[in-house]
């Protein structure tokens, strides 16, 4: 069963002045529990693609459905909080808050979704140390390095148990030994846990290690591959 | 969560901020200081005035008070000044003959307000014998003698020893002069005050102009404090309310016979209150502006927040925090920093002698004494609470616009 589902996406940008057509009739189905890249040249539309099942832009025309739930239909206070209790996310540039150490980034998510402090600390501390850097609990964003920065951001995402996460280029700052372990550690976590993941990426390393490659270009799925990894 | 975030970010640019802390700091330390500068002016004109011009509480005869002429005695005065006497927060009761009077010596002349006082009496009710430059003040026994200010005796050029004439309107409407012996000199901070008041003994004046000895036109009385004015006046209302009734009296506090006062010192709590308003909406515009700074650089980051899941309120509050917080620090060392100021000058005073002559003849002394009401510094934070919120709006308001599609890959 799907856990999203995209039915004849459109998305326009500057409708009134000069439109680009970012998305030209997307239509999409990922599962529980998927290890999905999404892959395309540069302005192909796949970050646009990810922003909408991301919940973060609303499509011109189309449905996007998360389960059952209809985005179009989601007031912006809605969507803010269908976001927190849905979906996890992990940007290119790590997005920490710089200020925080990686225990309050982790916990931060749950303070948003009012888990109690002593049950979010518990739990930020056990998902610190499942990404591999509970020792750098207390370190802030500038005292880590590029890819324990970003275990910092999984280890967010997976904080609000979100029914997926999307990763936007979650590799193009890393080195490759920064990514290999990112990666492994997703495609655990994915196995694991049956955490959804969704990649946006023209990394060729993420394509290797994802179970399905959506190709776009021009606003367009041409190519959907299932792969046997 | 939100606060602690608040509080770090603030010290995310330390310069910048601390450039902001500095400014308010100094804001609300100009503010204070020019509050406990006027606090302290008004303080000591109406300090001196009370205490050598008009006393706490005055009572006359009603009818005094619109004509000013010496038939107008106040009725039964040494058996309404023993009543007050004996209240337990007076200090001190005086019955004087107060009359307008010409004074001259051989070469010049002055209009004058004279005052037959009894000089033990007095020094209990005014401060005139602690302002004495030359020779000493008025003995009970002393004869024919008298004592007058500075800026007078240089006027009519006579000094201790010499005789002032006195000349004014005896109760039978004949004028009148005596020859009065020069035994003081007084000078007070207030030089109109000195040029035209003159004390001589009221034994010797009373009998000049035909009056016995135990009568008096003005009751001057002073109380052990001045700020049991009000209870004094209620209490002497209540006792002399048949006279009161009868129109045979009038009680007036101070500020009642020196309205001027009063409204002085309203008026410098208005003026200190908009001096520190105006430097705070200076300020605001250097706040809002750090914190345009601030929130444009931190794009990305906000609609990472809004991406995350934090609502719209959510982060307008946290500019909020971030906006009161980086105001209220400099406020607050601002305010430290000025309750020490205004400590050693309340102590040492504010030296101003170099324009002594200026302040001295609008009747002021030359060295202030600041005084700063807790009510100033609870308000002073409290402006700049509420200055800081109204200037965090803005910025805030920009962040809210932020789409965190767009804002998470700024600079990317």
């Amino acid at each position: 069963m799907s856990i999203i589902e995209i039915k004849n996406v459109f998305k326009t940008y500057n409708e009134t002045s000069v439109p680009v057509h970012a998305l030209n009739g997307i239509n999409l189905k990922i599962g529980k529990g998927e290890f999905t890249a999404i892959v395309g040249p540069s302005g192909s539309g796949k970050t646009t693609l990810l922003n909408i099942i991301g919940g973060l832009d609303l499509p011109s025309k189309g449905d996007v459905f998360i389960e059952d739930v209809n985005l179009k239909n989601l007031s912006s206070r809605q969507l803010i909080d269908f976001r927190l209790h849905n979906i996890g996310f992990v940007f290119q540039a790590y997005n920490l808050i710089p200020v925080l150490t990686a225990l309050e980034n982790t916990e931060f998510i749950m303070e948003l979704q009012q888990v109690p402090k002593k049950e979010r600390e518990q739990k930020a501390i056990r998902l610190l140390e499942t990404v591999g850097i509970g020792d750098k609990k207390d370190h802030k964003p500038g005292q880590l390095s590029g890819g324990q920065q970003q275990r910092v951001a999984v280890a967010r995402a997976l904080a609000s148990q979100p029914k997926y996460i999307i990763a936007d280029e979650p590799t193009a700052n890393l080195d490759s030994k920064a990514t290999e372990e990112l990666l492994d550690l997703m495609r655990n976590m994915n196995k694991q846990y049956h955490t959804t993941f969704i990649f946006a990426t023209h990394d060729q390393r993420v394509m290797d290690r994802a179970r399905r490659i959506v190709t776009i270009d021009d606003g367009k799925i041409i190519s959907d591959e299932q792969t046997e990894k | 969560m939100l606060l602690a975030i608040a509080w770090r970010n603030i010290w995310r640019n330390k310069l910048r901020s601390i450039v902001i802390f500095a400014a308010i700091g100094i804001g609300i330390i100009g503010a204070v200081i020019s509050d406990g500068y006027m606090s302290g002016l008004t303080d000591q004109r109406v300090n001196a005035a009370i205490a050598n011009e008009v006393s706490d509480i005055q009572i006359h005869n009603p009818k005094f008070l619109i004509n000013n002429e010496i038939q107008y005695l106040i009725p039964n005065a040494e058996k309404t000044k023993k009543v007050i006497q004996r209240l337990s927060l007076v200090k001190g009761v005086t019955l004087r003959l107060k009359m307008p009077a010409m004074a001259s010596s051989a070469n010049a002349g002055a209009g004058i307000t004279l005052y037959g006082v009894n000089p033990t009496d007095e020094k209990k009710v005014s401060d005139i014998y602690n302002h004495i430059v030359k020779g000493k003040y008025l003995t009970d026994s002393g004869k024919i003698s008298t004592v007058i200010g500075k800026k007078l005796s240089k006027k009519l050029n006579l000094g201790i020893g010499d005789k002032l004439i006195i000349t004014l309107t005896d109760t039978t409407g004949t004028i009148t002069s005596g020859a009065f012996n020069i035994v003081g000199i007084y000078k007070t901070a207030n030089d109109q005050f000195d040029g035209k008041t003159v004390f001589v003994n009221k034994r010797d004046l009373a009998s000049l102009v035909g009056y016995p000895v135990h009568t008096g036109d003005e009751m001057a009385i002073r109380l052990k404090s001045d700020t049991d004015t009000p209870i004094m006046m209620k209490k002497l209302k209540k006792i002399f309310s048949s006279e009161i009734k009868q129109k045979k009296l009038i009680i007036q506090s101070w500020s009642q016979i020196q309205p001027l006062l009063k409204s002085m010192i309203q008026m410098m709590d208005y003026f200190s209150y908009i001096f520190l308003l105006i430097i705070l909406l200076a300020l605001a515009f250097a706040i809002v502006n750090t914190m345009l700074m601030a929130i444009m650089e931190r794009t990305r980051e906000i609609g990472m927040l809004m991406a995350l899941g934090m609502n719209k309120r959510k982060i307008f509050v946290l500019i909020l925090y971030e906006t009161i917080f980086l105001s209220v620090i400099g406020a607050i060392a601002g305010l430290i920093i000025s309750i020490f100021i205004v400590r050693f000058y309340s102590i040492h005073g504010f030296d101003l002698s170099s324009v002594a002559k200026g302040l001295n003849y609008i009747g002021y002394s030359s060295i202030i004494y600041f005084r700063v009401n807790t009510n100033f510094y609870i308000i002073s934070i409290l402006l700049v609470i509420i200055i800081a919120i109204i200037s965090g709006i803005f910025p805030a308001l920009k962040a809210l616009r932020f789409q965190p599609a767009t804002a998470v890959r700024e600079d990317v």
